[in-house]
């Protein structure tokens, strides 16, 4: 099934996209990948809960695993549009590994990249380039999510110590990962201005995991609590400066933002290939149901709301990858796609019908998979607060 | 590992045209599935459609990608470029612009340098093994290749017939269907699948060797790769300059479509059965 439309939609996109020649046969590659390494596994993975190691390993061969990290440091050294390109591949393939790519790329090597010393990025890059270990972000908390700035957990220097203490919770990848990076505060008083960022190795004495959460979709991925107790690290170990580390997860998700986006995307065009492709085939009323008017309407708003999405995340790629600002596009760009996901995921089930609804056909991993892209990495909510504090920036009286 | 200072360039030849399964080897060409290709869904099928004057397939808006046996031909070369048993990779295509592409993912597999031999239109309609063996045979010469590794065939036409008339041509031994490629100072050795089992041959090197699926898994072009594939170079040749004919000796007649398959008839016994089969006079 996935076979004819994916070449078909590589023709049309081609034609419709402006893409340089090297994004075009990056974004070729990943998809065939995708086509043929992950799409026929993504099913049993979601079922069995199992991280894709041996996927993860020839992706992180292929460069996919650090697509900005310059390849001093072992990575692709590509910028940020093919990063989002090969993540909506690979999501398109399988969401779970998508998301994986997405946390390691922009949520763990990201901050590093940025605010990290040379040493920093020797230690901390180096080895999470070749897919042979994922790093994780460990942001959220059980009593503040969206509320950021309100993180409890605590970092008190001891001698050449830091100690830290807390709970973290939502963490994607943290069963499989070998480093995080964690959000701590220093000072309680002083609000989000307290907050500072740590890296710490996993396994860690002091640092442990909660029970692996039973989620809805991108089962493939692991998602737990960090327990925190009592957990030493060098003094070496703050990235950037004390302080900083608000900044630094406000910057870091700006980014991680847009690789969701990509993530988003791929699931929305996942669940469209599956509705074109029942459209021709299945018949009712003496037709294909394609001929159906229903049918068509459908198709057609899904498809617009994915190419708009998709653009939306290509332009606020490209104005990173500019070094303009690009925080407004970026949450545009999120919230669009990750909506694009829900919407088009929920009409493939309604395309297939029945068939939507059981596991023989991926539309229901679809539907299941999407709607988390609305929540991580900034509600949607958020991501409309975010776009309305820019456009009032830009009318200030 | 043996070092060969002998064996200068290893030409790969891509066949990029147009095939029914978009580059995937399908059920109906290559019965022989590796566990990777079992798995990718092959039940549904590019609807290919026979032109209304019958000459051939409809080929314009056609992805077309690289044969997967070439893929298997370019990934042997790469491996013994990396066993530093060979100098150069020149990966060749003959064809339209669009067979650039081809030669681009070759090189972002690990090739050196691309050469694209021109060939268009008309000619490229009527292009078949004989002229793209002369082709071959003349850059063979012009670039002194010692080693020249094609897939065994290519999965639109089928015909199993370049390799060996490169081989012809050139006089150089050839080894076809290789399922594992040796060096062994100036010979190659060459396990071939036949039908009787597993052939072991050494050819003496410049040879032709044409791949089987069982000879290596291609890689997938890596991001530096690509990268990398950006700054190699690709050359353009015509035939004529190669003083080569690519006028067709061949005239297709018609091409039709498979016929439909017809339903079956289920019978109660064996008396009925053979009754039938007489009656279609089967025995």
């Amino acid at each position: 099934m996935t076979l004819r439309l994916w070449h078909r939609q590589s023709l049309m996109t081609t034609q419709l996209a402006e893409l340089p020649e090297l994004h075009q046969m990056m974004r070729q590659t990943c998809r065939d990948y995708a086509q043929k390494e992950l799409a026929p596994i993504a099913a049993q993975l979601d079922k069995d809960h199992k991280f894709p190691a041996k996927q993860v390993k020839e992706l992180g061969a292929m460069g996919v695993m650090a697509v900005e990290v310059p390849e001093s440091l072992g990575g692709a050294g590509m910028d940020y549009l093919a990063y989002c390109l090969a993540v909506e591949e690979l999501s398109r393939g399988c969401a779970s590994t998508g998301v994986i790519v997405s946390v390691n790329n922009s949520l763990y090597l990201g901050p590093i990249l940025k605010f990290g010393t040379e040493e920093q990025k020797k230690q901390w890059i180096t080895p999470f380039t070749t897919g042979e270990r994922v790093g994780c972000f460990a942001l959220s908390e059980p009593g503040n999510g969206s509320d950021a700035g309100a993180a409890s957990t605590l970092a008190q220097q001891e001698g050449d110590e830091w100690v830290l203490s807390g709970t973290k919770a939502w963490i994607t990848n943290c069963w499989d990962a070998s480093a995080t990076v964690v959000f701590a505060t220093t000072d309680k008083s002083l609000k989000h201005k307290g907050i500072s960022a740590f890296l710490v190795p996993m396994p860690h004495p002091g640092l442990s995991l909660g029970k692996k959460e039973d989620k809805l979709g991108i089962r493939a991925s692991s998602t737990a609590n960090i327990i925190l107790e009592d957990c030493r690290i060098p003094l070496g170990n703050m990235l950037g400066e004390r302080g900083m580390g608000f900044n630094i997860a406000m910057q870091t998700l700006d980014s991680g933002r847009l690789g969701i986006a990509a993530q988003a995307l791929g699931i929305a065009q996942a669940a469209l290939d599956c509705s074109a492709d029942y459209a021709h085939k299945r018949t009712a009323f003496g037709a294909p149901i394609g001929k159906l008017q229903a049918i068509q309407f459908k198709l057609a708003d899904m498809a617009l709301a994915i190419e708009s999405a998709r653009l939306l995340t290509w332009r606020a790629a490209m104005l990173r990858d500019a070094k303009k600002p690009f925080t407004k596009e970026a949450a545009m760009a999120k919230l669009a796609a990750s909506e694009a996901a829900t919407f088009v995921s929920h009409q493939a089930i309604q395309v297939l019908g029945g068939m939507g609804y059981v596991t023989d056909m991926p539309a229901e991993r679809h539907y299941r998979d999407a709607r988390i892209t609305e929540i991580y990495e900034g509600t949607s909510e958020i991501q409309r607060l975010v776009i309305a504090n820019n456009i009032l920036k830009e009318y200030q009286q | 590992m043996h070092r060969s200072s002998e064996v200068k360039h290893v030409a790969s030849y891509l066949n990029t045209r147009g095939c029914e399964c978009f580059g995937q080897p399908c059920e109906s060409h290559c019965p022989v599935l590796t566990d990777r290709t079992i798995h990718v869904q092959l039940k549904t099928f590019i609807k290919i459609r026979v032109k209304p004057d019958r000459t051939g397939v409809v080929t314009d808006g056609v992805k077309h990608s690289m044969n997967p046996f070439c893929e298997i031909a370019v990934e042997e070369a790469i491996k013994l470029k990396e066993k530093k048993l060979v100098k150069e990779v020149v990966a060749v295509s003959c064809g339209p612009q669009q067979v650039q592409e081809t030669i681009r993912t070759a090189l972002a597999m690990g090739a050196d340098r691309g050469i694209h031999v021109e060939v268009s239109g008309k000619d490229y309609e009527t292009l078949g093994p004989l002229q793209v063996s002369k082709i071959f045979a003349a850059l063979a010469k012009k670039e002194q290749a010692d080693l020249i590794i094609l897939g065994k065939q290519a999965i639109d036409d089928d015909c199993n017939q370049t390799g060996q008339m490169i081989a012809a041509l050139l006089d150089w031994p050839q080894g076809t269907f290789a399922s594992e490629m040796t060096l062994e100072a100036d010979k190659m050795k060459v396990v071939r699948e036949v039908d009787g089992g597993l052939e072991t041959i050494k050819i003496k090197l410049p040879a032709v060797v044409t791949a089987d699926l069982r000879l290596n898994t291609p890689r997938y072009a890596t991001l530096p790769n690509i990268m990398k594939a950006k700054k190699k170079k690709i050359a353009n040749v015509k035939p004529a300059d190669l003083g080569v004919d690519v006028c067709s000796r061949l005239e297709v007649l018609k091409v039709d479509e498979p016929p439909q398959r017809q339903a079956g008839v289920k019978v109660e016994t064996v008396d009925d059965l053979v009754g039938k089969l007489k009656e279609a006079g089967r025995v």
